[in-house]
């Protein structure tokens, strides 16, 4: 059988407690799901905390994932995301050596900037789709950056 | 009131109604035992091994339909326990099990008798809890209850650092639970419901596929109303056997792997399968892209995720069933019974065609009668466990069953050593009627050391061994698909079950031909104590009809027509 493996994004409320975390990732470790990325923190003012996560899929896997996560106890809400703003956040750390005015000009385009500099390297950092961040990447390389850290996507329904 | 962790467990459980617990005690749970030791308010049952404690809470539950409890230790005796809750979580059987953990100061520290007992059981629970302070111990251990019994049932586990059990707090169950992220729902879509009536009246040939559900909603009432006032053929999963009484003309059967050859075909021709409480097992349904290919399928399931899962539902109706079947009998004047006339005349005559049955055409007894024996001797007034293997099918195909709760197996997981310990405790709940283990000679030795818990609490379960010196169903599949190579199944050497069950203070027969296993059955039966009944059957002797692993449904492997029985 051919499904298509779509990229998905859902987004998950659960109550801030002990161990809650694990439940989401054993769930999807125990079943077969994939998870792309995971960002997770408190919502403010409140008891809950937010999962963004992105995973592929058919679209019958996705209905089961989002099946299986509602009927975890502390799951209040799960949405699967089809219109949504989605940003990613990346920083890098490049060799003081490189042409600094050229990559503040690069990170700009994508909603960035050197953030740090310190004796022999500086960090950018950048924000925007992950597609787009996907994009920066490939296009930073020839910077020779020492480190990448990419943080997962986050995503609101429009 | 002001009481210790200990006695907030045994104040929980009196106030939730629990009548008997099952468990072993043990360094980390000491507190709690010290604190059962003190009341009169439940019995304990002191199983010899934490798994039997819970299979023996599992038939406790199935047989009164109440949340079945049990208690064991932390490190070895939770991960003893282990079996049992995914057991009881594949089958959704309602239990809190508590466990002791080590003191909160020695958790993560690789602590004597420590394991991560809420890690481990994570996935095999409905839901868990590790309990850091005695104040959150009524909270908790009313959600537990809670959990436990709502929505599609399931095991619950608390585990208690034993420091938090000698923690003195305030106790008061009347105390709010935090749910509010958990909210089942048993209300059916009156939309749905309707579509649905409507789909039945204009369908040809419509098939019940009644499931395990039924039972855990205490629906079977409303069901076999159901069944009757539409005039509609149903097909029972092995987890519903007692929905319908076995002489109930519109039953076909059992599906599935071993399902009757009426059943397997009316599904594989009906235009409409009516699913209620069944969740479309691979073991029920065969090859899925020919699993009643020509449907449309309603399904209805309290559990969201069971809809769709594997088979997709044309009419999803979540909610409770009875609630739902209750509705759908309002709009019962839609429905015409003779509209079915036909289809219930092709369904008759799959059945004549090839009926479940068996040859008696060897010396030894055959095993398949043994069940039916024991049927037309003990017929409703026996419970019937069973453990796991060729026993457990030919109980499902051959017992009488007439009606629910009466039948109690291991279907999900196939847990064997899972039959004698519950028939403790579905004896245990209903002490009026006989409690049967059927079993084989592989099952019974996986948790036999429960005979000292029978004898010692005088709890009468009669093991009917059905001995074929053989693991009999791994060695079916041996001979059918390995070629006739009996890897490891053969197992010709064997205790002296007799001596066994007499040296625990049991007694126990041998019995090779049928006036002897008359005889016996009736002398355990009139003893009332616990007994083995060794029965020597035909070593070779298949379950049959057969899907293949993975075949389709209308493939049966079916029992050679011969001029006997």
């Amino acid at each position: 059988m051919i499904e298509s493996n779509e990229r998905r994004v859902v987004s998950v409320i659960v109550v801030n407690e002990a161990s809650v975390l694990s439940r989401i990732t054993n769930l999807f470790s125990g079943r077969g799901y994939n998870i792309t990325s995971l960002t997770v923190a408190p919502i403010p003012d409140s008891k809950y905390s937010r999962l963004t996560i992105v995973t592929k899929g058919s679209i019958r896997v996705i209905e089961q994932i989002t099946k299986q996560l509602h009927k975890l106890i502390p799951v209040l809400r799960v949405y699967e995301h089809e219109d949504m703003v989605e940003k990613e956040m990346a920083m890098i750390k490049i060799p003081m050596s490189e042409n600094l005015s050229d990559i503040n000009a690069l990170c700009e385009a994508y909603n960035g900037k050197i953030v740090n500099a310190g004796e022999n390297t500086i960090i950018a950092m950048v924000a925007d789709e992950p597609k787009r961040v996907d994009n920066f990447l490939n296009a930073i390389k020839r910077y020779n950056p020492k480190e990448i850290v990419r943080s997962g996507a986050v995503a609101l329904e429009r | 009131m002001q009481i210790s962790g200990a006695q907030m467990v045994i104040e929980a459980f009196i106030a939730e109604g629990v009548d008997t617990v099952f468990g072993y005690p043990g360094g980390a749970i000491m507190n709690v035992y010290d604190e059962i030791y003190k009341q009169d308010g439940f019995v304990h049952i002191l199983n010899r091994h934490e798994q039997a404690s819970i299979h023996a809470a599992e038939g406790y539950s199935k047989a009164s339909g109440k949340v079945g409890v049990a208690m064991i230790t932390s490190g070895p005796g939770f991960t003893n326990a282990v079996t049992g809750l995914a057991d009881a979580y594949m089958d959704s059987i309602p239990l809190v099990v508590v466990s002791g953990q080590v003191p909160m100061s020695l958790i993560g520290t690789d602590g004597f008798q420590e394991i991560d007992a809420i890690g481990i059981s994570r996935p095999c629970t409905k839901h868990n809890y590790l309990v850091t302070d005695a104040a959150d111990l009524p909270r908790v251990l009313k959600e537990a209850f809670y959990i436990a019994r709502t929505g599609r049932p399931g095991p619950v586990h608390v585990d208690i650092p034993k420091d938090v059990t000698a923690q003195i707090a305030e106790f008061d169950y009347s105390v709010d639970m935090q749910l509010e992220t958990y909210k089942p729902h048993t209300k059916g879509n009156p939309r749905q419901i309707k579509k649905a009536m409507d789909a039945i009246a204009n369908a040809k040939r419509p098939l019940f596929y009644l499931g395990g559900g039924i039972i855990n909603s205490n629906a079977a009432d409303e069901v076999r109303d159901f069944v009757h006032k539409t005039g509609i053929p149903a097909v029972e999963t092995f987890m519903a056997r007692g929905v319908l009484s076995f002489d109930d003309d519109l039953l076909v059967g059992m599906l599935g792997m071993h399902g009757s050859y009426a059943s397997n075909m009316a599904m594989s021709e009906t235009d409409l399968v009516i699913g209620l409480g069944a969740r479309f097992d691979d073991r029920v349904t065969g090859k899925l892209s020919e699993f009643a290919k020509n449907a449309d399928v309603i399904h209805v399931d309290i559990d969201p995720a069971s809809i769709s899962k594997l088979v997709n539902a044309d009419y999803p109706i979540v909610g409770d069933l009875k609630s739902v079947v209750t509705d759908m009998l309002e709009q019962i004047s839609k429905v015409d019974s003779d509209n079915y006339e036909s289809w219930r005349e092709t369904i008759s005559n799959f059945a004549e065609l090839h009926p479940l049955t068996y040859h008696e055409d060897t010396d030894r007894i055959k095993p398949q009668w043994v069940i039916e024996r024991v049927g037309e001797l003990l017929g409703s007034s026996a419970n019937i466990s069973t453990d796991v293997g060729q026993h457990q099918m030919w109980s499902a195909q051959f017992y009488p069953f007439s009606r629910p709760r009466q039948f109690i197996s291991s279907g999900g997981l196939g847990t064997m050593g899972f039959g004698f310990p519950a028939a403790i405790g579905v004896k245990a709940a209903d002490p009026e009627r006989t409690s049967i283990n059927f079993t084989g000679d592989g099952s019974i030795l996986m948790n036999v050391q429960e005979l000292m818990t029978a004898v010692e609490k005088k709890i009468p379960v009669i093991n009917i061994i059905l001995n074929n010196n053989f693991l009999g169903m791994v060695r079916q599949w041996q001979t059918l698909f390995y070629d006739k190579r009996h890897s490891e199944t053969d197992l010709s050497v064997q205790p002296d079950f007799v001596k066994l069950s007499e040296a625990f203070g049991g007694i126990g027969y041998r019995v090779k031909t049928k006036e002897e296993f008359d005889a016996a059955l009736k002398d355990a039966v009139e003893k009332n104590v616990v007994a083995f009944i060794e029965v020597i059957v035909e070593r070779m002797e298949n379950v049959m009809p057969m899907v293949p692993a993975g075949g389709s449904l209308f493939n049966m492997m079916l029992l050679e027509k011969k001029e006997t029985k």
